[in-house]
């Protein structure tokens, strides 16, 4: 029997042979929420990296499996065709290439129907406030920082994933585009059970979002895991007080 | 003596070609000068990294005959053009000219058919800079000129084919005379069969006041081909001369443009896009010369190169003391797509004047990893990914060419290299 869900074992990762992450442990079910929150230099954005398979982040150990299959063998461009998705903290501006080529060429890859994909795209724009014009544009070319999480929650939506992994999509959001993006990504994991790890410094992404765990990790691997009561305490004791650091 | 191996470049040769008697008299002093002349060596900075060594000149003749059979020419799609020409083995075969163009007066014929050609030749090149150069003149047929009146406004493009079938050296001259204040865009197509044929053409465009030039290059020539280009133009007073250049073809294709900022407010620019592939070696020498103040220079070069092809940028922006509130761009872009390839970049500045603004950058890199990685992360296999980037690392160069076939032709020249590398990585998977 396969499980559906995207379980995270033991996961070790060095970049410049440097050792970040050091035994992480995460499962997540479809239409679940976990948050995973921690101190700068924790190994954050090296775990949404290593998930998606930046060259530069290296698994020394360890698996990663999306209903049952294994990601670690895959190039992340396959990672993406089953179904994981990667919301980057910065995403790339690529001059030359539009949205449209891109999301056309990934439906293509899948064998889907590609006719439908500027639909998807005006209408999804639509859903989060992401001014149509945008779309024109090169890929995050002249974008800001709020619109360039629009642009990253438009394609979350078009490409239709299974798992979305959240690179501090609250960072640079003005209040009104968190609650758009927040709100629209609750939505995919209410309709469309969409599982969720959402890596943050704040608290205020979780003002709609609505999390079922939230983990805190620390110098490589989890520390303490708990409900949402947990960001309460950690606003109160921080992490210091919070990991008896 | 300097050039002893030229021997099949012989007094009686030179003598041959038809023409004015001027021509024939620069074509004879040209010839006296060859001994003088120092045989390019990449010893020197303006031939450093060029395969100029790797020619033996020893071994060619000029092609001093006038080809009888003209071959049919990728001309029509060009559907609105104001005049076609067509050059053969640097033979001018066929001239039409649009009426509308006619009516205006606009001149497009051999230079000895107008009384005043002489003035005409040599008044953006007043001396040759090189063998090559002197060669053209002792070795050229009778050169193409073109006049655009004072004031006038050519619509459609003047298209000018320029194709070699021989495997001897052949040394077209193309003229361009804007006057002031007129306007027109030429598009040379340089084409050549199957044969090892050396080029050596050479353009001199003088722009007047307050006119505007266009020429787009579309280097398409055969995968044996060796061409020795120099592009050289002077523009005027408030004038604008603008350069687009397609490289595509050869085995060896060097074009040199020299830009002469003459005239007080003069503004050029130069862009290009080159794509090596196999064992292709693509050189590109310019030179910006800021004579006037209030003049401008913008350069952009952008080439891909796979397999084992090679590319040459040099660039001089040279800034005169005299010349005040000079703004000055320079521009290359490299993306090394194979292990193999090889790219050299070396842009300079040499600035005698303290009032301008200049930037120059160049790059030498794979595609970029970090592009890849988030075009892959939505899904995009490897290959189709990096299509994308190269597509659209081009597309800045493609969408600014002035003449949307030319834009056309390079965009088909890319994809169709796209092509074959997406075909050599899907069969070096199954095999």
């Amino acid at each position: 029997m396969t499980n559906s869900s995207l379980v995270i074992s033991n996961l070790h990762v060095s970049v410049s042979g440097k050792s970040i992450l050091k035994g992480f442990n995460l499962e997540i079910l479809p239409g679940e929420v976990h948050v995973v929150m921690g101190p700068n230099g924790s190994g954050k954005s090296t775990l949404s990296y290593a998930l998606m398979g930046h060259p530069d982040y290296e698994v020394t150990e360890g698996t990663v499996t999306l209903d049952g299959k294994d990601m670690l063998a895959l190039p992340s461009w396959e990672r993406a065709q089953a179904g994981l998705f990667l919301c980057l903290q910065h995403p790339i501006e690529v001059p030359g290439v539009t949205l449209e080529s891109v999301l056309t060429e990934s439906a293509r890859a899948a064998g889907r129907e590609t006719s439908m994909i500027r639909q998807q795209m005006i209408e999804e724009a639509e859903s989060i406030g992401f001014e149509e014009k945008f779309l024109e544009r090169p890929l995050n070319v002249d974008l800001s920082g709020g619109e360039k999480k629009r642009n990253e929650t438009l394609q979350l939506g078009v490409l239709g994933a299974r798992y979305a992994v959240l690179d501090e999509i609250d960072s640079g959001l003005d209040v009104d585009a968190l609650a758009a993006v927040s709100q629209r990504i609750q939505g995919f994991t209410d309709e469309q059970n969409l599982g969720v790890l959402a890596i943050t410094h704040f608290s205020r992404l979780l003002e709609v979002l609505e999390p079922d765990k939230i983990h805190i990790l620390n110098d490589g691997c989890i520390q303490l895991t708990g409900g949402p009561e947990l960001v309460n305490r950690l606003e109160e004791e921080g992490y210091q007080g919070l990991l008896g650091t | 003596m300097a050039n002893s191996n030229l021997e099949g470049f012989t007094a009686d040769i030179s003598e041959s070609f038809s023409g004015p008697n001027w021509l024939s008299e620069i074509r004879n002093e040209a010839y006296s000068q060859l001994d003088h002349v120092e045989a390019p060596n990449t010893e020197e900075e303006v031939w450093r990294y060029s395969r100029v060594n790797e020619l033996n000149l020893g071994e060619l003749t000029p092609s001093s005959n006038r080809p009888e059979n003209f071959t049919a020419l990728p001309i029509d799609r060009f559907s609105s053009s104001s005049a076609t020409v067509v050059l053969q083995d640097g033979w001018i075969s066929n001239i039409t000219i649009e009426k509308e163009a006619e009516e205006d007066g606009v001149i497009i014929c051999p230079v000895g058919d107008l009384e005043d050609g002489v003035k005409y030749f040599g008044a953006a090149l007043e001396k040759p800079v090189d063998l090559f150069g002197y060669l053209n003149r002792a070795f050229g047929p009778e050169p193409l000129v073109v006049v655009v009146p004072k004031g006038k406004v050519v619509k459609g493009p003047i298209v000018i084919v320029s194709l070699t079938d021989t495997s001897e050296a052949v040394f077209p001259r193309i003229i361009i005379h804007c006057e002031d204040n007129s306007e027109v865009k030429v598009v040379e197509v340089q084409t050549s069969s199957n044969t090892e044929a050396v080029i050596s053409p050479v353009l001199e465009v003088t722009v007047g006041q307050a006119a505007r030039y266009s020429h787009c290059v579309v280097q398409n020539l055969g995968a044996r081909t060796w061409q020795f280009a120099h592009q050289a133009v002077d523009a005027g007073k408030d004038a604008s001369a603008e350069f687009f250049i397609a490289g595509i073809g050869g085995e060896y294709a060097r074009t040199r443009t020299d830009c002469r900022l003459t005239g007080r407010g003069a503004f050029s620019r130069i862009n290009a896009a080159y794509f090596g592939e196999d064992d292709q070696t693509m050189d590109f020498r310019t030179f910006q010369d800021h004579i006037s103040s209030d003049t401008t220079s913008d350069l952009l070069f952008k080439g891909a190169l796979g397999d084992s092809s090679r590319s040459i940028y040099s660039g001089l922006t040279k800034i005169r003391p005299e010349a005040s509130r000079i703004r000055a761009n320079q521009t290359n872009r490299n993306i090394k797509l194979d292990p193999e390839a090889w790219a050299e970049s070396i842009p300079n500045l040499e600035i005698e004047n303290n009032d301008v603004v200049c930037s120059h950058a160049s790059t030498v890199s794979p595609v970029d990893e970090n592009e890849l990685f988030y075009i892959e992360s939505r899904g995009v296999p490897t290959p189709v990914a990096e299509r994308l980037i190269l597509e659209g690392f081009f597309n800045e160069i493609i969408s600014s060419f002035p003449v949307e076939e030319v834009s056309a032709i390079l965009q088909e020249a890319i994809v169709g290299k796209l092509d074959r590398r997406t075909l050599d990585q899907s069969e070096q998977l199954h095999e």
